[in-house]
């Protein structure tokens, strides 16, 4: 493999799990930090760590000069992103390769594309992957824009064409709405993200988020099988299953090929997802956008498939050709993750950046709890506020289910307001249990203050 | 005439204005009521109110706009 030592540009959780599959490999692992992150887990575990800038993201996770000066400094021939931060920032991916340093992580190229809203939907449609009805590009008039959603009807959606993240997204009901918030939109897209492009979609109610995963070297590509993600929050994720169980088989193995061929037009490397919008009605899937890069729910695919992920997109970056062929990987049992954040359900999930006095974590067969809290570690206002996730998997959904109950249990953390509780009560929901649940669901049983967080 | 200070409720970054692109919500001279919102705090990338819990008139900008602040820490002075 070409890279000897790999330079980590991000923190927190994702950090610590790509320094350990770098040191599996054999890797020096080389961690930058802000001086919020000087005593972090990554930073403990990592053979070395550098200091990139202040606190706060702007000027350090997201400064590109400081992290190619700090990563060329330090020996490295290749800078893991992660997610979120600089992870599909296709200016970072031509500074990372213009330095001499491989990025972990697609072409700048690939990630342009599909970080356009627009031209990914156009990629999508010449490879014969289905879309949510909505306008053909972006919609710069007042006049094509009435045309389109004559033609569509309400409800439908305004989006930035380069947004993401469910960022830049908002559902109009009506034309005087859609006409009062068309100009809102561009100017707050123009603000956010440095271009006002808008363009329109109808809104399918009642849909799951489900998405695939692929891995292509640049040439091959296959996919991990899918993820439903449809219970979210202000449209976060906050729990998540492998596979979905709402798929039948035939829709399964349509949405996986549909993905493969997206991700093979555009000549994929690396690890990349494929988000979708699934009703159950018409059994009906419509890709939405492609994340190019590891994301946060990506272990309970590595829990279904056995395979790790985040070493294999380490050593697609090191030259390696994808050694798996498709019919080798199958699925087995049923994984589910869910996220514990610093927030307090009892409070509208307000942040809580606390002190962590006290840890108990669960462990156990088939469990895992990806993190980065120690007893002692105070929690960063900075940053976002997800403390770890916990995984589990068994042999079916249900006993999956029951092992979620029982890991959430053991898990304490003390001297801060989490998550677990919202979690608790979703693993006791009969809607959850029956997996019955679409991308609304749970603010719906949130503002119906049905579980009585605590 | 008592001077006070208005405290930051929680710890991460303090905006005086409600988006980069929009005026203060106030400047040093202006009358603050209770309850009115005199600046925003982004902790773990949401966005909280600072809401006045008293009235009067700024006389002093304790921090910068994006500075850093801890819970607690005085950010802007007020007479009364």
């Amino acid at each position: 493999m070409k890279i000897r030592t790999l330079f980590i540009a991000n923190r927190g959780e994702i950090a610590v799990r790509i320094v350990r599959a770098a040191q599996e490999l054999g890797l020096r692992t080389v961690q930058a930090y802000s001086t919020a992150d000087k005593d972090s887990l990554a930073v403990r575990l990592a053979d070395e760590a550098i200091d990139i800038g202040p606190a706060q993201a702007a000027k350090s996770y997201l400064n590109i000069p400081a992290i190619i000066a700090a990563a060329t400094r330090s020996g490295a021939d290749a800078i893991h992103p992660g997610y979120g931060f600089l992870a599909e920032n296709a200016d970072f991916a031509d500074a990372v390769e213009e330095a001499g340093l491989i990025f972990v992580g697609p072409t700048a190229r690939a990630i342009r594309l599909m970080g356009d809203k627009v031209a990914a939907r156009s990629a999508a449609v010449a490879a014969g992957v289905p879309v949510v009805p909505g306008s053909d590009g972006r919609v710069d008039d007042s006049a094509t824009a009435r045309d389109v959603v004559a033609r569509l009807g309400f409800p439908v959606m305004i989006k930035a064409a380069a947004g993401g993240g469910g960022r830049g997204i908002r559902v109009v009901a009506d034309m005087e709405a859609f006409e009062r918030q068309m100009p809102q939109a561009r100017a707050e897209a123009l603000a956010a993200f440095g271009d006002g492009g808008l363009f329109i979609e109808k809104l399918v109610e009642r849909a799951r988020h489900i998405e695939v995963q692929i891995l292509g070297d640049g040439d091959d590509v296959i996919h991990c099988f899918e993820r439903d993600c449809s219970l979210q929050r202000r449209r976060q994720k906050v729990w998540e299953e492998a596979p979905a169980v709402a798929l039948p088989a035939q829709v399964r193995e349509a949405l996986c090929a549909s993905a493969v061929a997206l991700a093979r037009a555009v000549r994929y490397r690396g690890a990349g997802t494929l988000e979708y919008l699934y009703d159950d009605a018409t059994q009906a899937f419509y890709f939405i956008e492609m994340n190019t890069r590891i994301q946060v729910e990506h272990p309970v695919t590595e829990m279904i498939t056995g395979l790790d992920l985040v070493r294999l997109m380490i050593q697609i970056a090191g030259g390696e050709r994808l050694s798996l062929r498709q019919d080798e990987i199958r699925v087995r049992g049923h994984s589910i993750e869910v996220r514990i954040n610093a927030e307090d359900p009892a409070n509208n999930f307000l942040p809580f950046p606390g002190k962590i006095e006290t840890l108990m974590t669960p462990g156990g067969h088939g469990v895992r709890f990806d993190t980065m809290l120690f007893a002692g570690y105070q929690v960063s206002p900075f940053y976002d506020s997800l403390l770890g996730k916990l995984i589990v998997w068994d042999e079916t959904r249900g006993r999956a289910l029951a092992r979620l109950t029982r890991a959430l249990r053991e898990l304490e953390i003390g001297g801060c307001k989490t998550t677990k509780s919202l979690h608790l009560a979703l693993a006791d929901d009969p809607e959850v249990r029956a997996a019955t649940y679409d991308t609304r669901w749970l603010e719906r049983r949130l503002e119906q203050n049905a579980f009585r967080l605590t | 005439m008592a001077q006070t200070n208005i405290l930051s409720p929680l710890p991460g970054t303090y905006y005086r204005r409600p988006a980069p692109d929009q005026p203060a919500y106030k400047d040093v001279g202006d009358r603050v009521a209770v309850g009115e919102v005199v600046g925003l705090i982004e902790v773990m990338k949401s966005f909280i109110e600072v809401k006045s819990e008293l009235g009067g008139k700024i006389v002093a900008f304790l921090i910068e706009n994006e500075d850093p602040v801890m819970a607690g820490q005085p950010i802007i002075a007020i007479e009364s």
